[in-house]
Order: C-alpha cells, then sequence, then structure tokens
C-alpha cells in the first residue's frame, strides 16, 4: 500500500558525553542565546506575537481617529508615525519572523529528522537581531516616528523626522541581515541534513515553501540593503542618491525598494502556503491533491516573483512597455499560487473533514485569499492600477492577502502545532470562537475598504471627505471586534500552556517525522534517527487502523521494531 | 559534483551537541551569493546614474589611474597567494600556510592603505556630485569587506599557533577566508572596470 523506505541501519545511538546538554529547557532558557532551534523557534513565536499586539493596538488607534472625517483623535503626525509602524511591525515583526522564523526554526528539523539546523549559533544570532530593530522602531517614537510609510520613499522620507527616519532604516538593516543569516541556515538544512533516504519528492511540502521562501529572501534581501544604505547616506551624509536637484532620481529608490518588497510578500505568504499543505491534507485525511504541483509551483513563485516588482510603480511614470512587461508577468505569478488553491480543494473534497481550529482558519484562509487574489489581479493590471493606485483599495488588497492569508495562517499553524510545541492540546471551543470573531471581523474591516477605494478615498491620511464616514465606522467596527478576537487566543494559549490536556506524540495522527517524537520534542528531537516509512501525505492509514483498532503511532512503532 | 569543497567530518567534537558534518563552506558559498546581490544593487543604481547623465563623470571630476592600477594588481595577486596557503596546509605544511596567509593579510593592508591615501588626495569628496556619491560607497563599501577579509585571515593566523589546529584534513577555516578573499578581489574586478576604465574610455 505505502512505499517502505527502510535505512540500511539505524546510526547508532550516541554515547552520552559528560556535558550532555539537560533533558529538558527550564524557563528561563527561553530568555538566554539558546541555540536549540525549538527555544529558538519558540522565541520568534512569542517575540512577534508581541508585537503583533503592539502593531495591532497602532491599527485600532488609526481606525479610531479614521472614525470621523476630521483629524481629531490623533495629532496628524502621531498618525503618519502610527501608519508607518503599523505596516512596518506587522510584516518586518510579527509575519516574516512568526512564519519563517518561529515555523521554520522548529519545523524544518524535526520534519527532515534532523537534530538541529545547521549552523545553530548563527541560528541564535540570527534571532536576536530582531529584539534591538523592535526596540530601535518603537525608540523611534521619542523622536517623532517616521512619517513616510512602510516604504519611505523620498523625497519624503528625506525631509521628515530624520532621526527616526535613520533608526528605521537601521532597524530594517537589522531584520534584513536576520533574515538573510536564518536563509542560509535553512537552505543549507534542506540541502543537507535530510534523514538518510528521504527523497525529495519525500519532503513534507512545508520544507519545500520554506525552500523557496529562503532563496527569495537570499537573492532580494541584500538588494532592499543596499538601497536603504543609500537613503541613510543621503539622510545623514550629504550624498544625493535620491535628491533630484542634486543630480539623483527617486525612482531608482523605488525600484531598490520594490525589489525586495515585492518578493517579501511572497516571503510572507509562502511558508502559509506550507502551513496549508500541511493542516489541509492532516485534517481532511486524505493524501494531498498534486504533491508535485504544489512543489514545483512553490518555486516558480519564487522563481516569477522576482520579476514583477514594477506593478507598484505603474504610477510611477514608467515607460508603457515596463507597464506592460509587468502586467503579464503578475498576471503569471497569480497561476502557480492558483494551482496551490486547486490543489487544496481538490484535497478537501470528498475527504473526512475534522473541523476543528486549525482547519477551521485554513478553510477560512483559501476563502479570504482567493478575494485578496482576484483584488491583486486586478491591480496588477496596469489600466485599472492606475485608477485606484494609492486609495483604500489597496488597502483592503492587502489586508485580505497579509492578514486574511498570513495571519489566517499562522493562527492554524499555532491551532496544529501547539499539542506539538507544548505537549498540550488548545482547548478547541474558544478556538473556535476566536476564528468566528477573527473571521467576521476581517470581512468587516477589510471589505468596506474596496467601496472606499474605488470611489477615491486616499489612503495614508488621517482625515477625509464626509462622504465616505459611514463606510469607514463600519471599518472601524470591524476592527475593535478584530481587537477582541486576540483575547481568546492569548488566554487560551496562557491556559493550555500550563493546563491543557496532554496532546501524547501524535494527536491528529499525522504522517510527518515531527509527530514520530515526543510532545514537546527531546533536546535532541529524536531518541534515534526516525524512520521514514511512509510518504509525508499518505493518508487512509486510518481505515486500516479502525479494523485493528491500532493508531498511527502503534503502527509507528512496529515499522520500528521491524528494523532492527 | 567537480571543484565542491570537501565536507570533514571533525572526529574531535563526537561529545559536542552538533555531530553533523561541518557544512559552513556551503553556508559561506550562499551567504556569498545573497552579497553579491548587495553589491548587484549598487552596479545597478550606478550604471542607471551613467546612463542618464550628459556626461561621465561630471565636468571636473578627474579619476585618477596609476594609484588604483597598483592597487588593483596587489589585490588580483594576493589571490593567488592566499591560495599558496591553502596549499601549503593541504600537504600539511603549517608553515607554509603562516607564511602566505601573513604576505595576504599585508597586501590586504596595503591596499587599504593605498585607497585611504586616494581618498585624502583627491579632487573631489562623497558630496561633491552623484559621481563621487557612487564613487565613495562603492569603493568604501568594498573597503569595508577587505578589511572584514584582513580580519579573517588574522584570525586563521591566530589559530594557526597551535600547532594541530589546522592539518590537511581539517582546514575548513583556512579554506572559507580564502573564498572570502577571492570574492572580494573578484568584486574589485568589477568595480575597477566600472569606475576607473569605464571613465575612461
Amino acid at each position: 500500500m505505502t512505499q517502505t523506505q527502510l535505512p540500511g541501519q539505524a546510526a547508532a545511538p550516541v554515547t552520552a558525553p559528560e556535558t550532555a546538554p539537560p533533558k529538558a529547557w527550564k524557563w528561563y532558557d527561553y530568555f538566554t542565546f539558546n541555540t536549540d532551534h525549538k527555544v529558538i523557534g519558540i522565541q520568534y513565536l512569542v517575540t512577534s506575537f508581541i508585537f503583533y499586539l503592539i502593531g495591532g493596538l497602532m491599527a485600532v488607534a488609526m481606525r479610531a481617529e479614521l472614525y470621523s472625517a476630521d483629524a481629531d483623535l490623533l495629532d496628524p503626525n502621531l498618525y503618519n508615525a502610527f501608519l508607518t509602524n503599523h505596516g512596518t511591525i506587522m510584516i518586518f515583526l510579527w509575519i516574516v519572523p512568526a512564519a519563517i522564523g518561529g515555523f521554520g526554526n522548529y519545523l524544518i528539523p524535526l520534519m527532515i529528522g534532523a537534530k538541529d539546523m545547521a549552523f545553530p549559533n548563527l541560528n541564535a544570532l540570527a534571532f536576536w537581531l530582531n529584539p534591538p530593530a523592535g526596540a530601535l522602531l518603537l525608540g523611534s517614537f521619542f523622536f517623532g516616528g517616521s512619517q513616510s510609510g512602510w516604504t519611505a520613499y523620498p523625497p519624503l522620507s528625506l525631509i521628515t523626522a530624520n532621526a527616526a527616519q535613520s533608526m528605521w532604516i537601521l532597524a530594517i538593516v537589522l531584520v534584513g541581515t536576520s533574515s538573510i543569516l536564518g536563509s542560509v541556515n535553512f537552505v543549507v538544512t534542506l540541502l543537507k541534513m535530510r534523514v538518510p533516504g528521504m527523497q525529495w519528492t519525500q519532503l513534507p511540502l512545508f520544507c519545500w515553501s520554506m525552500l523557496a521562501t529562503s532563496v527569495l529572501a537570499l537573492l532580494s534581501t541584500p538588494v532592499l540593503a543596499a538601497g536603504l544604505i543609500l537613503l541613510l547616506f543621503d539622510i545623514n551624509f550629504g550624498t544625493g542618491f535620491f535628491r533630484p536637484e542634486m543630480g539623483g532620481d527617486v525612482v531608482i529608490y523605488q525600484h531598490l525598494f520594490w525589489f525586495y518588497s515585492h518578493p517579501a510578500v511572497y516571503l510572507m505568504i509562502l511558508p502559509i502556503f506550507g502551513i496549508m499543505s500541511e493542516v489541509i491534507p492532516v485534517h481532511a485525511r486524505k493524501p494531498i491533491f498534486g504533491y508535485k504541483a504544489i512543489a514545483y509551483s512553490s518555486l516558480a513563485i519564487c522563481c516569477v516573483g522576482l520579476f514583477v516588482w514594477v506593478h507598484h510603480m505603474f504610477t510611477s511614470g514608467t515607460p508603457p512597455w515596463m507597464r506592460m512587461f509587468f502586467t503579464v508577468s503578475t498576471l503569471i505569478v497569480a497561476v502557480p499560487t492558483g494551482v496551490k488553491i486547486f490543489s487544496w480543494i481538490a484535497t478537501l473534497w470528498g475527504g473526512k473533514l475534522r473541523l476543528n481550529s486549525a482547519m477551521l482558519f485554513a478553510i477560512g484562509l483559501l476563502s479570504m485569499f482567493v478575494i485578496g487574489g482576484i483584488t491583486g489581479v486586478t491591480l496588477g493590471t496596469a489600466p485599472f492600477d492606475i485608477h485606484v493606485h494609492d486609495t483604500y483599495y489597496v488597502v483592503g488588497h492587502f489586508h485580505y492577502v497579509l492578514f486574511g492569508g498570513s495571519v489566517f495562517g499562522i493562527y492554524a499553524g499555532i491551532y496544529h502545532w501547539f499539542p506539538k510545541m507544548t505537549g498540550r492540546m488548545l482547548n478547541e471551543t474558544w478556538g473556535r470562537i476566536h476564528f468566528a470573531l477573527t473571521f467576521i471581523g476581517t470581512h468587516l474591516t477589510f471589505l468596506p475598504m474596496h467601496e472606499l477605494g474605488l470611489q477615491g478615498m486616499p489612503r495614508r491620511v488621517a482625515m477625509y471627505d464626509p462622504q465616505f464616514e459611514f463606510v469607514n465606522q463600519i471599518c472601524t467596527f470591524g476592527s475593535i471586534l478584530l481587537g477582541i478576537s486576540v483575547i481568546p487566543l492569548f488566554i487560551n494559549v496562557i491556559w493550555s500552556w500550563s493546563q491543557g490536556p496532554l496532546a501524547g506524540r501524535n494527536p491528529w495522527r499525522a504522517l510527518t517525522l515531527e509527530w514520530q517524537t515526543t510532545s514537546p520534542p527531546s533536546i535532541e528531537n529524536f531518541e534515534e534517527t526516525p524512520v521514514l516509512w511512509t510518504g509525508p501525505y499518505e493518508y487512509g492509514i486510518d481505515l486500516l487502523s479502525a479494523d485493528g483498532n491500532k493508531s498511527v503511532q502503534e503502527l509507528l512503532g512496529e515499522v520500528s521494531v521491524e528494523a532492527q | 559534483m567537480d571543484g565542491s569543497p570537501t565536507i570533514n567530518y571533525p572526529s574531535t567534537t563526537a561529545s559536542h551537541h552538533e555531530e553533523h558534518p561541518d557544512l559552513r563552506v556551503w553556508g559561506l558559498l550562499i551567504f556569498l551569493v545573497s552579497e553579491s546581490l548587495m553589491f548587484g544593487g549598487l552596479f545597478m543604481v550606478y550604471l542607471i546614474y551613467r546612463g542618464s547623465a550628459q556626461q561621465w563623470p561630471p565636468e571636473g571630476t578627474e579619476v585618477e589611474l596609476l594609484l588604483p592600477t597598483i592597487n588593483t594588481l596587489i589585490l588580483v595577486s594576493s589571490s593567488f597567494v592566499i591560495h599558496l596557503g591553502d596549499a601549503a596546509i593541504k600537504k600539511g605544511q603549517v608553515a607554509g600556510l603562516r607564511l602566505w596567509y601573513v604576505v595576504t593579510a599585508l597586501m590586504g593592508i596595503i591596499f587599504l592603505g593605498g585607497q585611504v591615501y586616494e581618498y585624502l588626495t583627491l579632487g573631489y569628496g562623497l558630496t561633491t556630485n552623484i559621481f563621487a556619491n557612487c564613487f565613495y560607497l562603492m569603493t568604501g563599501f568594498h573597503g569595508l569587506h577587505v578589511f572584514v577579509g584582513v580580519l579573517l585571515i588574522l584570525g586563521v593566523l591566530w589559530r594557526s599557533r597551535e600547532p594541530n589546529h589546522y592539518s590537511p584534513t581539517k582546514h575548513t577555516g583556512v579554506e572559507m577566508a580564502e573564498i572570502y578573499w577571492h570574492f572580494v578581489d573578484v568584486i574589485w574586478v568589477i568595480l575597477f572596470t566600472l569606475l576607473y576604465v569605464l571613465t575612461h574610455l
């Protein structure tokens, strides 16, 4: 039924050295320079969640300001600072570190049967670059807060809040360095440290998507760093790279910025696609539909995604041939994404669905992401984009992709792997309440924004035409609902971490390797090198186990006995 | 795969936390791919400014050739020198390794000194015009990399004091310093072409 892959010999157990690491980490180990990938993964997740709350409060404050047409609640400069730092924090200190740093670090070595990442010290270093970056961003508020949006376009970034803008640049360079170092680690780990006998076609799809993510980060992040260094010199050292009066050119900054920042969109969604490809087959109890299509479409997104960046610049005096080229490439990049969507729907089709919190968020993501994807295609088309450029239509679009996509995916991942990370189950009822609040809140906040944008309401402003007031009030109510929606998750996680029912090794009866070890895994992950006895998605074995009343775990036990 | 770096299995670290093959060379190579994209971004910026300018370099900006050419010869030949050090350790000659790495470090320091001298004597400063912006930023950024390369070489020299630290089968650190040095060298050749040679054609 399933192909059986047994390695020739199990690795000889390493005799315990005198300086053996402790059996399990203590709570304070999570606050130190620890090189265990699981500790680092949790450090990333918890740190980024704190920044998520901070960025979320900024968003709620902005929505409160936008409840009325006048700029009456917040000082407009503070509004600008919130606007800039909300975007920056959510991208660079929440989604990227949570999805790539958190899940990537925690899961990749477990999924490929390794003891740790290739470079544990480098990994810890990469994490510890993030807290100072966050401190720089928050500290910039004492200097007025940078005013120029997360894009930091000159000339605005050159003439407003210079000190805060410089701190912003340093913060981004720090997280960019962290991202590059992390990606080096992921690529080497995935290429070189798979358990013996694991073919590329047996690699869990999360690992494929992390490979594509890492390659993308390696190729695009340094270009942003180059652009930001030039900007830093322009602000502080009198150069004129982006000062037209000194022979500079502002559009070059936009090219450098978007050469990174469009791929950054894929950095934020590819790991989430990986999470989807893990969560859906497990809870649909079906083999994933189109394994190779999903795996290779990640690589296709990685390649094509590097050549679409000018679609952010259709109104920057872009020549017609460029508009044409980048419209076409943008439409092409939607194809591999569609391939994934169809594969997940086909996986769900006829499955024995378990509609638990993880699955609800995964299905919620599907519906949200389709809306965000369709509005994305419309925006990628130059004629329409010129009409709605810099309006709330764009804001609505990217929040469907980033909130309805990435954040829903991170939530799904939390519900799915929390039992593995902590050894305890999350409460399902509260999980579903969390889902319902988030789902309703997201639509209520972001769906009306499309209408606002089509009517011409510009983004990034604290005051607006009074005719848009009613629709803005709907958005504000939605954002308050979203703010409330975090509370059930927060309480659930805190409570379940110590009080939840014990999970056991494999509560979801999943087949990927991380479920073969204890929950939480011991410090070097596996007691013995795990045995790869089935592909990652060959579900249907449940039917057999229903007969013999054997769980997957027991079957795994039998196979590993036979192997010896 | 021909020419791929040898993977050394550390024999003395069996009691250590990470018992896996030494993958550092792979990590360095992937990191350098990423770094080259950073220089690539700067090169593109330079080329765009050059392409859109009426006159390049702008009037009154005289690019000197003699000193940078000598500097280039020193840096390029240092790449051959450092390889002699690598070849020596592969034959087990720690003394040879030390000799050639000392020479390489000296050549690197001479290069940096030459660059500082050039900065002090040039007729234009960082903020003179857009060419000067690019010139100082790119050469300065490259100089920073040369500096890091010299530090790596000095690190190898420091570790090689211990007679058995490097051996014919265990010299990943030596190789990494060499690879990084070659990278810095290649970047310089491109920079020299863009900033000096092509401004004189």
